[in-house]
Order: structure tokens, then C-alpha cells, then sequence
């Protein structure tokens, strides 16, 4: 039998400011209410026995290892990786997802960004790459990589997320996984570049263009259609992630980012761009990036041309792995995100929907970036279900399971955790707290 | 002033300080684009419009496809496009390209050429962009054609003699042509 700190001590609870059901705290609590918390006896300190006595360790008695050139994270985090879909690289995509239950923040480390490369990643010399910009323009251009650094640079943080990301939600049972295999198809990062208003600037636009395509020099010349309103927006020719050169599996040397767009029209390893009087309808416009609706919805039709990454949010502590211990306070952490603007409000179960209560927002808040969202949690060792559901500034929010169901269906059979067989589903997710602590994905 | 007028004028000068600032900008860009030539940019021009703008001379029937597909399709794909022994035991694999499948709502995995896409042009476009998969740009435009023309006749998405050409190909109506509708109508360019 595993041994247990005390139970909550009710008549303290006021004291904590609990802000609704089964143990949610306020943000403040953990802050500003030290004394409080340890005045319930749920404090480390007073639930057992005595730390340890404290002794030499091998490391502070010898010399310590050398400094690399380019530094790894230390050997004792080895487990924090992506997982691969593809790791015999079998001709096929290969994918790689973001261990977001081990990572905290909101910027997505290079070495952990999601990638989707679906003929391997290509050796890109830099030096022999060109960007080619033409179509319905006054003058078509190529530009080098280094031309590109003289023009005037901008920097700022954007969520990439795959529009196949979370797809195992259209399971109709909760499909027992981590969250990085649930929404490890997501990140975050700093992206630094060329504005694409600037270059097309410089080409002249004729009026007749209505879409841009988009193509990479990877072996599939990946192609999008992006409406060119977009284009003239907030379109970037990325060529730094979080300060160094683009990951070659992120796009190197360049790769169009399109700030809250679905993932595959963010273009990598940019190589031409021609404006054109409407979409090409490719492959993954025609196929891959389409949702089938359920035969009442919609006219019955199918959704494509479905651009924008809606808001979004999910737990990353605690998430399933990341089982509890004992009962006592915990932070309750997460993300959210918005393809639309800015987050606005996160609002916190753990009582599977009957209340909520809002957790502090981690600034500055940037607008179709991640956000980090926290909470004091004081888990009394009984069951719980946590969720998490996201407002953004433009009025729109998180669907509940039920209502994201009854308007986009479910499956009727479980798919295996890898399968694309819908796409863009961001219903609140729900982790269940087991009275042994267990977290498991389940729905409420 | 009238209000009218006062709302024209104040709307002229912010469209003048718009001008400004944008000409700043570009006064910023250094302008290091090169000129490019039509000819010098043809083998990059590969891209093709859904309603089959810009494609390319050549044609190819199905009985010119078929040898080809089993030539270099036919390892990733299945014999006659019908999928890998990976695919049917519903591992990751290639796409299954032609298939008996009934399309069934909500799910993707039923979808197919034939039942699904809503113009046939995009065919040409991915075939000659991307495959065959180890050796992508590989294919002349008459064995893209031929590739196009066997697909979609296996599908039964067109007669298995007809020889596909800019033409013939623009003119292939899909079965699935009217199913979509695009998600965000208002980013829908107009």
C-alpha cells in the first residue's frame, strides 16, 4: 500500500481561495499564500519524515567534462526526444513529434520541433539554393540567401501545428497514449525573416492575381495555394528559428511561414512562389487536408481549403506518464493557442466540466503563439478529470467534446494512434486522476 | 468644413502617411532581385491550376500507363494501384491510389482518386512533381499523361482509351466534383 501525506484539512480551505470543484486553486495561492499552504500541513515539509543528511557527490569532488563546440542537453535528460512514425525510413512521411508533457515554457527547443518530411530532408546548399517569385507579377525575381539578409529582418514567435495534429481525438474511445503522441504535431517558436510583402513589393503584383502557390525544393516539390491577402498579411520568408538557421527538417535554408495557418502551407525549403488567379488544388488540398463531414452536416459536403489552426489548449502537467505521487498541491501547466489571435482566457477543470475557474496566463501573451497557462491544483488523493478549454481575443473559443462531436462526428471504430482519418478537431481535452494517482486520457 | 468633407480630407491624409510609410519601406529594400527569363525559369514552372491552366503539351492513354505504373509505381503502390501488402494490413504505407472503397462520411481513410477529388488536373501536377518517389522529375510529360490516364481509368473515372491530353485532361469532370465547400469562406479570395 503506498503511504500517503494527510488528507486536505477542510476548515483551511478558504484560506487557499479555492476558485471551484474537487481542489482548484487560485493563481495566487502558490504566490502569495505560503504560510497558508503550510499551515494546512500539506506542505512538503510536514508530511513525513526529515530531508536527508546532505552529502558529497562525485561531480563536486573532480574535474567536470569539457565544453563542446555546439552543447547537448545533459545525458541525464536523454528520454526528452521526439518520436519518430518512420524510423527504418521506409519510402513514406516521416514524422516526428514534441515531448510536451517533458518541456515547459512556450518555445519549442529546434532539436524538439515537430517535423513532417514526406521524401526525406533534403542536403540544401545554401550558396546553389534560389527563391524564384513570378507569375502574374511586373517582373519576376530570383533572390539568394544572402541577398535576402540585407533586406529588412523581423522577428516573431508563431505556433506551427500539422492540420492532422490531435487526430486521434475522432476515436470514439479515448485512445490510451501521451499527449506527445496525442499532440506532439505542434510548435512554437521564434521565427526571424524577410517579410513576403516586401519581396512582392519589389516584383509589382498584376491585379488579375487572386492565390500564390508555394513550392519547396525538397524531392516531392511540396506545392500549396495560399490566397495572396495572406501573402500580403503577416507572411514571412523565415530563415532563423529561435535565433539559428532554420532546422533542416523545418525548412533550411528558408521556408514560408504563414503565422496560425495549418502546418503544410508553411512551406519548406522555399524555392518558388508564383501568383496565380486561383488554387492549384493540389494533392493535399484535394485529398490529405480535407475534412469529411457527417452525412447531416454541411449539406453533406466536405470542408477543404481549411487554412487556419483554430484555438486550442491542452494540460501538459499533469498528463498521462506523468502519474501523481501523492495528494498535496501541484501546478496544473499547459498551452494554448489561437491560428486567430491572441489567447484571451484558459479556463481550468477538475471535476470533468461542472465548474471551472481561470488560470494565470504566462506573458507577454503574442498573438498566434503559445501561451502558457498555469493553476495551484490541490489533488486530495480522490478522482479527478482536469481540462483545460481557451478563449482568444477575437471572440472565439474551445469547443467542448460534445459540441465539437455533434457538428464534425466521430469515427466508428478506434484508428491506430498514427492514422489521419479526419482532420482539425481542437475539443477540450481530459486527463482522469485515478485515486492511485494514475493519469489516463478520457472523456467527459 | 462639412462632415463629409472633413472625413474625406482626414481619410486623404491617412491614405498620404500610408504612401509615406510605405515608400520608406521600399526605400529600405535594398532591391537585390534578379531579373529571370521565361526560359531560364521553365524547368521550375511545373505547377498546374485545378481547372488545367498551365499544362504542358504531350498525351498518354491507359495501355501506355500500365506498363509504366508496373515499372514504377507498382512496388510502393500495389499491382494496379490497389495498395501495398503493408497498406492492406492497414500499416503506414503509400497511398493506395485505386480503390473500391465507398466513401463513408467523416472518414478520410475511405477516400480515394476517384471518389473524392474534385478535379483530375492535380493528378498530372503531384505525379510529375513528386513521383516516383526515389527518383522525383524523372517522368517525360507523355508518361505523366499515360500515368494520369491509367489511374483515373482504373478508377473507371474515364474511358480506358481515351488519350489525355491539356484538353482531354481539363475536361474530365470528377465524380466528387460539387462535394466541398472551403472551410473559411471569408479568406476565400474574391
Amino acid at each position: 500500500m503506498k503511504q500517503r501525506g494527510k488528507s486536505p484539512d477542510n476548515k483551511s480551505s478558504d484560506t487557499l481561495e479555492d476558485v471551484a470543484g474537487n481542489g482548484l486553486l487560485h493563481r495566487r495561492t502558490l504566490l502569495t499564500s505560503g504560510a497558508a499552504i503550510m499551515g494546512t500541513g500539506l506542505g512538503v515539509g510536514l508530511t513525513g519524515a526529515a530531508a536527508e543528511p546532505l552529502i558529497d557527490q562525485p561531480w563536486d569532488l573532480e574535474v567536470g567534462g569539457d565544453t563542446p563546440p555546439y552543447q547537448i542537453p545533459s545525458k541525464r535528460v536523454a528520454n526528452i526526444v521526439r518520436t519518430l512514425s518512420n524510423p527504418k525510413f521506409e519510402p513514406r512521411s516521416s514524422l516526428s513529434r514534441t515531448p510536451h508533457h517533458l518541456l515547459e515554457g512556450t518555445t519549442t527547443p529546434n532539436g524538439l520541433h515537430f517535423t513532417i518530411n514526406h521524401t526525406g530532408i533534403p542536403d540544401i546548399d545554401p550558396a546553389r539554393h534560389r527563391l524564384l517569385i513570378h507569375g502574374l507579377v511586373k517582373q519576376p525575381l530570383t533572390f539568394t540567401l544572402d541577398s535576402l539578409l540585407r533586406y529588412p529582418l523581423i522577428s516573431r514567435p508563431a505556433f506551427v501545428e500539422c492540420g492532422g495534429n490531435s487526430a486521434p481525438f475522432f476515436s470514439p474511445t479515448p485512445i490510451q497514449a501521451n499527449l506527445q503522441a496525442l499532440h506532439g504535431l505542434s510548435s512554437c517558436a521564434e521565427w526571424t525573416g524577410v517579410k513576403l510583402s516586401t519581396l512582392l513589393e519589389e516584383t509589382g503584383i498584376d491585379p488579375r492575381a487572386k492565390w500564390f502557390i508555394a513550392e519547396g525544393a525538397d524531392a516531392p516539390h511540396l506545392m500549396r495555394s495560399v490566397p495572396l491577402m495572406k501573402g500580403l498579411d503577416d507572411a514571412m520568408i523565415a530563415l532563423y528559428q529561435n535565433g539559428e538557421p532554420l532546422m533542416p527538417g523545418n525548412g533550411f535554408p528558408m521556408r514560408l511561414l504563414l503565422p496560425g495557418f495549418e502546418g503544410n502551407l508553411n512551406i519548406k525549403f522555399l524555392r518558388r512562389i508564383k501568383l496565380v488567379p486561383g488554387p492549384a488544388m493540389s494533392f493535399w488540398e484535394s485529398q490529405v487536408y480535407t475534412e469529411p463531414m457527417p452525412p447531416n452536416k454541411n449539406g453533406g459536403k466536405s470542408f477543404n481549403l481549411t487554412f487556419i489552426n483554430e484555438v486550442k489548449s491542452f494540460i501538459t502537467r499533469p498528463s498521462p506518464g506523468l502519474d501523481l505521487k501523492e495528494p498535496g498541491i501541484y501546478e496544473i501547466s499547459g498551452i494554448a493557442y489561437s491560428g486567430r489571435g491572441k489567447i484571451a482566457k484558459v479556463m481550468l477543470s477538475a471535476d470533468g466540466g461542472k465548474s471551472w475557474g481561470e488560470a494565470a496566463l504566462q506573458g507577454p501573451v503574442m498573438t498566434k503563439a503559445f501561451t502558457r497557462f498555469r493553476m495551484p491544483w490541490r489533488w486530495s488523493g480522490g478522482p479527478a478529470i482536469l481540462q483545460s478549454r481557451a478563449w482568444d481575443d477575437q471572440g472565439n473559443f474551445q469547443p467542448t467534446r460534445a459540441a465539437f462531436i455533434t457538428e464534425r462526428g466521430v469515427l466508428d471504430s478506434e484508428p491506430a494512434v498514427t492514422a489521419f482519418r479526419n482532420h482539425h478537431i481542437n475539443a477540450v481535452t481530459s486527463w482522469g486522476i485515478a485515486s492511485n494517482g494514475k493519469v489516463r486520457h478520457v472523456y467527459a | 468644413m462639412s462632415m463629409r468633407s472633413a472625413l474625406a480630407f482626414a481619410l486623404c491624409v491617412a491614405a498620404g502617411a500610408a504612401l509615406a510609410q510605405n515608400s520608406n519601406k521600399a526605400d529600405m529594400a535594398p532591391h537585390l532581385g534578379k531579373p529571370v527569363s521565361p526560359a531560364d525559369m521553365k524547368r521550375w514552372d511545373i505547377d498546374i491550376q485545378a481547372d488545367g491552366a498551365f499544362l504542358p503539351p504531350g498525351s498518354g492513354t491507359a495501355a501506355q500507363g500500365a506498363p509504366l505504373f508496373a515499372e514504377k509505381c507498382a512496388a510502393c503502390h500495389g499491382d494496379g494501384g490497389r495498395g501495398s501488402d503493408l497498406a492492406k494490413r492497414g500499416l503506414p504505407a503509400p497511398p493506395v491510389l485505386v480503390s473500391d472503397v465507398k466513401f463513408k462520411p467523416i472518414d478520410a481513410s475511405t477516400t480515394s482518386i476517384a471518389n473524392y477529388w474534385p478535379y483530375a488536373p492535380p493528378l498530372f501536377d503531384y505525379i510529375r512533381r513528386a513521383m516516383p518517389w526515389n527518383s522525383p522529375r524523372t517522368l517525360s510529360d507523355n508518361q505523366v499523361y499515360a500515368l494520369t490516364a491509367y489511374i483515373l481509368a482504373e478508377g473507371k473515372v474515364i474511358d480506358p482509351k481515351l488519350a489525355l491530353n491539356a484538353k482531354t485532361l481539363a475536361a474530365v469532370k470528377m465524380p466528387n466534383r460539387d462535394g466541398f465547400r472551403p472551410r473559411f469562406p471569408d479568406l476565400m479570395p474574391k
